[in-house]
């Protein structure tokens, strides 16, 4: 055990864990890595390429080394950064990639084979021979890939979104973050402060300056309490604002549940969209380190998280409490740790500093002008050596701090094109010009590092913000306290011969980006993907500037010349549950329902998707063995009696006005502003380039009003069509819409018994064929008293109807057809026999109007009014489209038992089969009961002038092709004597 | 994105559905000589500018009013947003 005294961590709560199987014991407010130091365990992992021995490098969310896997079944959660993961009871964790035990892992030999895994390995390796990559090379790299298991298992816990709007939105709750947090919310604005730790403070958590002569954390405890009794004021702890987007728009997730073993009746996750009018980005710093050679062993980490697991934590690093700990710097931060190890009694070798003229601050030996350039200790740090003046010698150390200045965590003001900017007197790129608009970057963030600094940017930062919003903001006081030294040598690696690694979660080494200056890869982005710097759950937060250095220092350029690493969205990694925000399963795609589902669903219906809708495909019934067998059995009903179908999905559009009958001209292809009053026409809409668009029906319920339907598929964009044409093609027309498809339910009657059993439902509604004749249309009352709107039209070519009532009717009524049609042999059918019903009455659907379709094709170029204009009308004439020879036709397989399969293409018989002699393809098929055989619709060349022709329809996908009769496609009564019957 | 619906005031873009280059407000006339040409320059020709751009939006899930939107390709930056109707009605005067 390393603990020390003190920490902010609650002594009275202990938690029992483990990791990799053996049991130990942390304390509340202990993170997975904090609990593990203080254990004395320093080994966590291997690393990426070569599976080094790793340990834990920080102390915050920037980890690039100790990635564990957490939890156990289906929660298991890889790749989860042990600094960040809040301790529970019985927690379970276990260390990644590698194969046999952590101490032992086999994989480790490519360690030895680390010459040929240098930089561009994989795109210098893998290049040949060609055929080798997909047989072995990608197999055997995607193995090797990625660092945690995935448990394969659905994801069991809820995730939720939400929506927060503010005025002002702090990003981090240090000590600039809590001014800025506290001086807006003692103006009364609107704020939310949110910071990725589950405890406020930030790094004053973690040091050990006074504040009004006290701890920092009581300072941050009293703030904290202030806040919270504010109304105004919305402390999100344990969430992250990962991305700004546009507008003032933030993404945020809170991981509520996370911290606990199972969310229970939580949600694990949520995402947060805020929409804040300003934001103060107080997100601190993230410490670099000094590249020497075998700087990657368990126990070297960063000096500034030692010091937070020393102050925070009460952990030590070390293996025993008795080894004694370097520190190695190049400025004044490095002391500071010293100070306060010592002062929380660790036994402190030395600091090695860089500069000739550093001193000590305390009592402890400093090593001035002086350099580590190595290190010992296979599974963990024994030794280091010095090298000062010239000479050279190994002191036994138990852990290693490393301190090499202070990044801002600038990321989030480079989303928007921001570019950092250098600052030479930092030695760190703070947040330049540009940027996302309203975003004020305060405290390290900004490169205000200093305690008294950073408390004081942060008020500067919000009554900025305040001033903006025209929002009066109080004087506060601030706390006393003091910036403590940080001047810094502009020092940013060992030069050495051995292995000196930059990004240790790449397994990047000086070396590499040596190598990639060697072979030209200078720009930043070059380095980045030929190195694979800085990529992967840590994006580089530990390692791109460094990396930038020494690049510069091989081209000769200064750091800012060199270039810029700018970042995007996530700042930290974010699962993919939570962006889903808990539409999983059917809620990612939800369905609509026809209001005789769940009648339907009483029959034993199968259903089918159609777009989102869920239709009733076919109606099995008692010794039905195969789908053929109700298909068949349900279109001889509907053409020998008759047949209900629930076809409430066509696209509804009520069409009002003065014009609009005008209107309706100007979006069919045809004369619309001609029908009659209380009748129906076919109509098609052609897209503005010419194309058939879409079809269905037009009738006209009165002078001003018509309804027109669209088909299932198109029924939105339609609607959406129509709306562009009359705000902003025709505003002029006195003309208004609204889409009715949800608000009538809509059931076509079709069958030589139709009349008969609608005369039933009736009230005293003439049906007679003379006074309600095909295409008529009328609003009527049925079942004593029921508004409803009658259509005398027919999709599958027998007498037909379709009535519409409202939508919460349309169960009952289904209900009440299929009573009262029981003697007639009432049949409900599906959408498969609708497709063969149509099929045989030759009407175009889905398959037909690809998008590619013309109305001549359609056999409907005389449609096409000339007399007027419409959409598409000029297109549909010019060179090209009106010269299209195939038709729509028939095809009768010859052997009436083979398929015709859709898609299959047609060739003249005995031609050869090539693009040249192509001479259509089939759209749609299905067996016949009617002709009790297959047959189909397709589009052939000259196909209305060669009814009777054999043509060979070939499937060469299945090598199969088959000999079909060209007909008219019109199988079923082609003069249309039962419509009209 | 935001979109500063002159109706409805700030709204989010995820309820709006984007079509593209506002030019489609100006569709030629049918009966003009060259009337083909014309719309064929209507139907397939877009600008794409980065920078400012006036542009399309359909309130599809809200009011479904159609808005003229002029927004900096390059900065998302929304200068102004008309109904659509009224910027039609406007030039046809």
């Amino acid at each position: 055990m390393t603990r020390l005294n003190g920490g902010l961590i609650d002594r009275t709560r202990p938690l029992n864990f483990t990791f990799n199987g053996k049991a130990y014991r942390g304390f509340e407010g202990d993170t997975l890595a904090s609990a593990l130091l203080a254990n004395g365990v320093r080994l966590m992992g291997r690393s990426f390429k070569y599976h080094r021995p790793r340990g834990v490098i920080a102390a915050g969310s920037e980890e690039p080394n100790a990635l564990v896997e957490l939890r156990e079944g289906a929660r298991q959660e890889p790749n989860t950064r042990a600094t960040v993961a809040e301790l529970y009871e019985g927690l379970s964790a276990r260390s990644q990639n590698h194969v046999g035990p952590l101490h032992r892992d086999l994989m480790a030999v490519n360690d030895l084979a680390s010459p040929f895994f240098a930089a561009g390995f994989y795109y210098k390796t893998f290049m040949w021979p060609k055929a080798f990559w997909e047989k072995l090379y990608e197999p055997a790299i995607r193995k090797a890939a990625g660092l945690g298991s995935l448990s394969m298992l659905p994801d069991p816990d809820a995730y939720d979104r939400g929506f927060l709007h503010c005025d002002l939105l702090v990003i981090g709750g240090g000590a600039a973050g809590l001014s800025a947090a506290l001086t807006a919310g003692r103006a009364g604005a609107q704020v939310v402060l949110a910071d990725e730790d589950f405890r406020l403070g930030g790094r004053l958590l973690m040091e050990s300056d006074l504040l009004n002569g006290a701890p920092a954390s009581d300072w941050v405890e009293t703030v904290r309490a202030e806040l919270e009794s504010l109304p105004n004021v919305r402390i999100m702890t344990r969430t992250t604002v990962f991305g700004v987007y546009d507008h003032g728009v933030f993404g945020a997730v809170e991981r509520v549940a996370d911290h606990l073993a199972t969310p229970g009746d939580k949600v694990r996750q949520t995402l947060w969209r805020i929409t804040a009018k300003r934001a103060v980005l107080a997100a601190g710093a993230t410490e670099r380190h000094i590249p020497f050679a075998d700087n990657d062993r368990p126990g070297i980490m960063l000096a500034g998280a030692l010091r937070a697991y020393a102050n925070r934590w009460a952990a030590l690093p070390v293996a025993d409490a008795g080894d004694a700990v370097a520190i190695f710097t190049n400025g004044d931060d490095g002391h500071r740790t010293a100070c306060d190890l010592l002062a929380k009694g660790a036994k402190v070798l030395g600091v090695i500093d860089t500069r000739a003229d550093a001193v000590a601050q305390g009592d402890y030996r400093v090593f001035a002008g002086a350099q580590v350039t190595g290190s010992k200790g296979r599974l963990g740090l024994t030794q280091i050596e010095i090298t000062q003046g010239g000479h050279s010698s190994w002191h036994a150390v138990g852990a290693l701090g490393v301190a090499g200045g202070w990044n801002p965590n600038l990321h989030l003001t480079s989303h928007h094109r921001g570019r950092p900017h250098w600052d030479e007197s930092l030695l760190a790129f703070v947040p330049g010009q540009g940027g996302p608009q309203g975003l004020i970057a305060a405290g390290a963030a900004a490169g205000k590092g200093g305690t008294a600094e950073a408390l004081a940017d942060g008020k500067r930062a919000a009554q900025a913000a305040l001033s903006d919003l025209e929002i009066a903001a109080p004087e506060i006081m601030l706390p006393d306290a003091a910036d403590t030294p940080s001047a810094q040598q502009a020092f940013w690696h060992v030069p050495g011969k051995k292995r000196a690694w930059v990004d240790f979660q790449n397994d990047v080494t000086v070396k590499d980006v040596k190598l990639a200056h060697q072979e030209n890869m200078r720009p930043v982005e070059h380095l980045k993907r030929w190195t694979t710097l800085g990529m992967a759950t840590d994006q580089g937060k530990t390692s791109n500037i460094s990396a930038l250095a020494v690049m510069a220092e091989l081209t000769g350029k200064t750091i800012p010349e060199t270039g810029t690493t700018i970042f995007r969205p996530p700042y930290t990694p974010v699962s993919l549950s939570v962006l889903g925000g808990g539409d999983t399963g059917q809620h990612f795609r939800p369905h609509r329902l026809t209001p005789t589902h769940d009648w339907a669903k009483a029959q034993g219906a199968e259903f089918v998707e159609v777009g989102q809708w869920m239709r009733a495909q076919y109606f099995p019934q008692p010794g039905e063995t195969h789908w053929r067998q109700s298909v068949d059995r349900e279109a001889l009903a509907v053409r020998s009696a008759v047949g209900l179908c629930d076809v409430t999905t066509l696209g509804k559009v009520d069409v009002q006005g003065a014009d609009a009958g005008e209107f309706l001209n100007r979006l069919y292809a045809n004369m619309m502003g001609t029908l009659k009053v209380g009748m129906v026409r076919y109509g098609l809409m052609l897209r503005e380039d010419g194309h058939a668009y879409d079809d269905g029906t037009c009738a006209r319920l009165g002078e001003d009003h018509y309804v027109v339907t669209t088909t299932t598929a198109n029924a939105g964009l339609v609607y959406r069509q129509m709306e562009f044409a009359r705000q902003c093609l025709w505003p002029e027309l006195d003309v208004q819409l609204i889409s009715t498809t949800d608000a009538w339910a809509q059931i076509a009657v079709a069958g030589p018994k139709s009349r008969e059993l609608l005369s039933r439902i009736v009230d005293g509604f003439d049906l007679s064929n003379e006074a309600f004749p095909f295409m008529a249309c009328a609003s009527l009352t049925i079942c004593n008293g029921l508004r409803a709107r009658l259509f005398r039209i027919s999709f599958s070519g027998e007498l037909a109807y379709e009535i519409a009532v409202p939508a919460r009717y349309g169960h009952a009524l289904m209900q009440r057809l299929m009573e009262q049609g029981a003697d007639l042999g009432v049949t409900p059918y599906g959408t498969e026999t609708l497709g063969v019903l149509r099929i045989e009455k030759g009407h175009a659907a889905g398959a037909e109007l690809n998008g590619q379709t013309t109305a001549q094709m359609l056999g409907l170029g005389r449609m096409v009014s000339q007399k007027k204009d419409g959409i598409g009308a000029v297109m549909s004439r010019r060179e090209g489209l009106d010269a299209d020879r195939r038709r729509l036709v028939g095809l009768k397989s010859v052997s009436p038992q083979e398929q015709v399969a859709a898609g299959s293409h047609l060739f003249t018989e005995g031609a050869a089969q090539t693009m040249q002699t192509d001479q259509g393809w089939v759209t749609s098929s299905c067996y016949s009961p009617h002709l009790q055989g297959y047959i189909a619709l397709a589009y052939l060349e000259d196909g209305d002038k060669r009814l009777g022709e054999i043509v060979t329809a070939a499937n060469p996908l299945e090598g199969r092709e088959l000999r079909a009769e060209v007909v008219s496609a019109h199988f079923v009564d082609p003069e249309g004597g039962r419509l009209r019957d | 994105m935001l979109i500063p619906h002159p109706l409805l005031g700030l709204r989010d873009a995820q309820e709006f559905t984007y079509l593209g280059d506002a030019s489609l407000l100006n569709r030629p006339d049918p009966v003009a000589p060259g009337a083909e040409a014309a719309f064929c320059d209507y139907v397939f020709l877009r600008d794409n500018p980065a920078g400012v751009h006036r542009e399309l939006w359909f309130h599809e899930q809200g009011d479904r009013s159609w808005l003229v939107v002029t927004r900096n390709t390059v900065t998302h930056e929304i200068l102004s947003a008309e109904l659509a109707s009224d910027v039609k009605a406007g030039a046809a005067q």
